[in-house]
């Protein structure tokens, strides 16, 4: 598997480098950022939700953070993009501390609902806040501005750049956390947080670094969509299904694994695109319908990811023994 | 002269109304073996996981070297040379056998080739190490038990808790369980060893105390501990206090 | 303000609280007996809502009228998303569980479109329409009656779990599955049981919201959030804790409405739900 998960992902690598000189297509090159921009935020997730086992479904807030926090800066004190990135990943970062606090003393589902809890939190105080934009968003400025603007008119291709950069970078932090004596802390974190304990692990210290890489990464993902749409409004960037979707992506392709999340990507990306362009059009849920189906019928026959195709099964622990009789 | 390894004295552990430990005290000195005994919900666990930081007890003081030591945090207490096993295997189950010890030896050593140097001498140690690169889950329990020692001593404790790694394994693996934990002794760490059956412990502890209820009803050394009336009637009921067999 | 004002604000809080709890209650069923956390269970309302909404739109069948012949299809909505698809994820992660009815329910409100049209129905005359004046303070009587139905219903699931042996084996199963299977239980049946029970629940609050609230098919998003709120807050898997923590939000949201920001009355009730998990984390009534 370990050779050739790699060879796979150099393979990858080279597509993606070489992809805008096979299509100018526009579309295409959208679908492809789009692809890479989510599988980004999915590699991001997965240190919190993969390897540390946090389930969160409020990464939106983490996201928004990212985005508006650099185009505030951007936009009121003209501060670049760039800048505003890190910016967005130290409040999102921050954020993360904050919500860590009180929830990494829920376990399980209680968990995922708090992140629901904090993230529609987010999006309604931003939804109710004038300086915030409320719930109209901002628009940011267009026009052509090179690198260090961070806008790009003639050509998409430097957010398709961009985008892999930036998805490249996160999955280096991943590999880095995983191979690093962290990796194994949150491995055994989500496996059994007791004996960690009783290791000298610390459950907060090590959940906590997660939450902030996590949530810093997701941020800069969030900064990258709002130069890319050039318009942001609590509802494409903060709202609950943002946060799934984020989640799903991780899901789909195998939680806690390093190419997981970035194949959840490609095909929920592939799958969600070709639906929205064979059925979209009618405008009567056609879409929904195939997409959704497509989704449940991957749960129920791919429960551990496609990640888990290439793995050799580990088998399962004996059953319990069926009981003996039964008394009616 | 110096102060013990371990010294508890009065600890008691309430669970709402239940009394899981009453008024516990004993010492343990560097490299001892203690048998701790006794029936079925006597508060065996409930000492280790006093001992361990899981929970702090009700009252009652633990002092590890002279400190105080009650109410820190597991992780606290781990990195001061304390290590325990699980009743029930709490294994890392997505893990090769090597990555689960390897996690215990990090403790002491974060950079992860210096943790495989040392998880592997331990695997090697407690007789594993043909099995360091299995998948954990597919090992049988006694070998499952053994992974959570080793996983233990590779955080380097100087106080090994032991929580009935005996029970269930067949005579020759308790024989093998009795080895290896005098071999750990040999090495200079003190052992606290709960089991119930009383045959594995009883030839290589140097001193055993004796739970009922949550109180100590004996002290002293096997050979006294065996043919002390208290025990027998706790283990055996009122009607055997005749010399057993 | 007046007193009269507030007792009028908060009693309307209540009774809408008491719907949020009907919804809530299935949801803390289904997952106190095979802890799954259902996202679909919105969409349950909304197939309730859309029952009533058809049946009085082509046969002018008031809601409250085929109240329990919706009860009976959700019921059997239920057990069918239960056999075809949770049967199949009951062992696997939590992860693909979510996956799972996540993906149901993007598949129910495409559905819901591409059936019904994304459009805003309502059922325009109805049996309960009308005002109930009481101690000076006056009510919709359709709200008057989803309250009364929402009690009635969580009332008889709650005696059901508690005096008839059916219940009693479905709370032996939420308790402890292997226990239960050594008594002779059928897990499997328990199950399908649950998910009958929990969209059947579903479907009496979405019968009885189609009297006076608007029906399209995002309608159970409204409804989720609240209701996963209510499982957390009362307790994951405890009915009666969902039913006061209904209580409680119902209270929190329009006092919260009324008092400060409309736009935030949501930002009140999660903050609320935050707080009790932070010195409660298993919920007002959930086991420890
Ligand atoms: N977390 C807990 N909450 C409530 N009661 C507990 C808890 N842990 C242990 N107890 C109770 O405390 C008593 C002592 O339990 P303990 O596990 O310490 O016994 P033990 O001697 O280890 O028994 P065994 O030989 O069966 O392992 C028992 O009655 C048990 O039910
Ligand atoms: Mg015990």
């Amino acid at each position: 598997m370990r050779r050739g998960g790699t060879a796979l992902a150099l393979l990858g690598l080279a597509a993606a480098v070489a992809f805008p000189l096979l299509t100018t297509r526009v579309t295409w090159q959208n679908a492809a950022i789009l692809m890479m921009m989510t599988a980004q935020l999915g590699v991001a997730w997965n240190i919190l939700g993969g390897y540390a086992g946090q389930v969160s479904l409020g990464h939106a807030a983490f996201f928004g953070a990212g985005a508006y926090v650099s185009t505030l800066l951007s936009v009121k004190l003209g501060v670049s993009p760039w800048l505003g990135m890190g910016a967005g990943a130290v409040v999102a970062a921050g954020l993360g501390v904050l919500v860590g606090t009180p929830c990494f003393r829920l376990k399980g589902h209680y968990f995922a609902m708090a992140t629901i809890a904090v993230g529609e939190i987010v999006q309604a105080l931003v939804n109710g806040s004038d300086a915030l934009g409320g719930a109209v968003g901002f628009n940011l400025p267009l026009g052509e501005t090179g690198f260090w603007g961070f806008v790009f008119n003639r050509s998409k291709l430097p957010y398709y750049y961009i985008a892999l950069g930036l998805l490249l970078a996160t999955v280096g932090v991943n590999w880095i956390v995983n191979r690093s004596h962290v990796g194994y802390y949150l491995r055994a974190i989500k496996d059994e947080p007791d004996a960690a304990r009783s290791l000298g692990v610390s459950l907060t210290r090590y959940k906590m670094i997660a939450m902030i890489l996590s949530a810093g990464l997701t941020a800069m993902g969030g900064t990258l969509y709002a130069q890319k749409e050039l318009f942001i409004d609590p509802g494409s960037t903060l709202s609950t299904s943002l946060s799934i979707k984020i989640a799903l992506v991780a899901i789909l392709g195998g939680a806690g694994t390093l190419w997981g999340p970035v194949l959840g990507a490609v095909v929920l990306t592939a799958i969600e695109e070709a639906t929205r362009i064979a059925f979209g059009g009618t405008g009567r849920g056609t879409d929904l319908v195939v997409y959704g189906a497509l989704l449940v019928v991957i749960a129920v026959f791919q429960p551990s990811g496609i990640a888990g195709l290439f793995t050799r099964r580990a088998p399962r622990p004996p059953a319990p023994p069926e009981p003996e009789a039964r008394f009616p | 002269m110096s102060a013990p390894l371990l010294e508890v004295r009065g600890l008691t552990k309430r669970f709402g109304g239940l009394t899981a430990n009453e008024d516990v005290g004993f010492t343990l000195r560097e490299g001892e073996i203690m048998g701790l005994i006794g029936p079925n919900g006597a508060g065996k666990t409930t000492v280790f996981n006093a001992l361990a930081g899981f929970f702090p007890p009700t009252s009652g003081t633990i002092l590890l070297d002279g400190a105080p030591v009650e109410g820190l945090p597991p992780e606290a207490i781990a990195a001061r040379g304390v290590a325990r096993t699980f009743q029930i295997v709490r294994i890392f189950r997505s893990m090769t056998v090597l990555e689960n010890v390897m996690v215990g030896a990090m403790l002491r050593h974060r950079a992860v080739p210096k943790a495989a140097v040392v998880a592997r001498e331990t695997l090697d140690f407690t007789g594993l190490g043909r099995r360091a690169h299995d998948p954990a889950a597919q090992l049988t329990v006694a070998e499952q038990k053994r992974l959570e020692l080793t996983r233990a001593l590779a955080t380097g404790p100087r106080l090994l808790l032991l929580d009935e790694v005996m029970a269930g394994l067949t005579a020759s693996e308790v024989q093998e369980a009795v080895e290896l934990v005098k071999r750990i002794r040999d090495r200079g760490i003190a052992c606290v060893v709960v089991e119930h059956v009383m045959e594995g412990i009883m030839p290589i502890a140097d001193r055993m105390v004796v739970l009922e209820n949550g109180r100590k009803i004996a002290e002293g050394p096997p050979a006294a501990i065996s043919v002390d009336p208290n025990v027998i009637r706790a283990y055996l009921g009122e009607g055997y206090l005749a010399p057993g067999p | 303000m007046t007193v009269e004002l507030l007792l009028q604000t908060l009693l309307s809080g209540i009774l809408f609280g008491l719907v949020y709890a009907l919804v809530a209650i299935g949801l803390t069923l289904i997952f106190g007996v095979m802890d799954i956390v259902n996202f679909a269970h919105g969409e349950f309302l909304m197939f309730g809502m859309y029952a009533a909404f058809w049946a009085f739109a082509l046969w002018g069948l008031d809601p409250i009228v085929t109240l329990p012949l919706t009860t009976l299809l959700l019921f059997a909505v239920g057990v069918a998303v239960y056999r075809l698809v949770i049967r199949r994820i009951t062992d696997a992660p939590m992860l693909s569980q979510i996956f799972a009815t996540f993906g149901l329910m993007i598949f129910f409100r495409g559905l819901a479109q591409y059936l019904w049209k994304p459009d805003f129905r309502s059922v325009d005359h109805t049996i309960v329409a009308g005002k109930v004046a009481f101690a000076g303070l006056q009510f919709g009587l359709p709200q008057v009656v989803a309250a009364g139905g929402a009690v009635l219903t969580t009332a008889a699931v709650w005696a059901f779990l508690r005096f008839t042996r059916l219940g009693a084996a479905l709370e032996a199963t939420a308790a402890d599955k292997e226990a239960a299977a050594l008594m002779g239980i059928d897990a499997q049946k328990m199950f399908a049981l649950a998910w009958g029970i929990g969209a059947a629940c579903a479907g009496v609050a979405g019968a009885l919201l189609a009297t006076y609230y608007p029906i399209f098919p995002e309608v159970g998003s409204t409804f989720i959030l609240v209701a996963f709120v209510l499982v957390a807050l009362g307790g994951f898997g405890s009915v009666v804790g969902a039913f006061w923590a209904g209580i409680l939000v119902g209270i929190v949201e329009v006092m919260g409405g009324f008092l400060w920001d409309p736009a935030y009355k949501m930002v009140l009730v999660l903050s609320l739900y935050l707080i009790v998990v932070w010195f409660r984390p298993q919920g007002l009534m959930g086991k420890a």
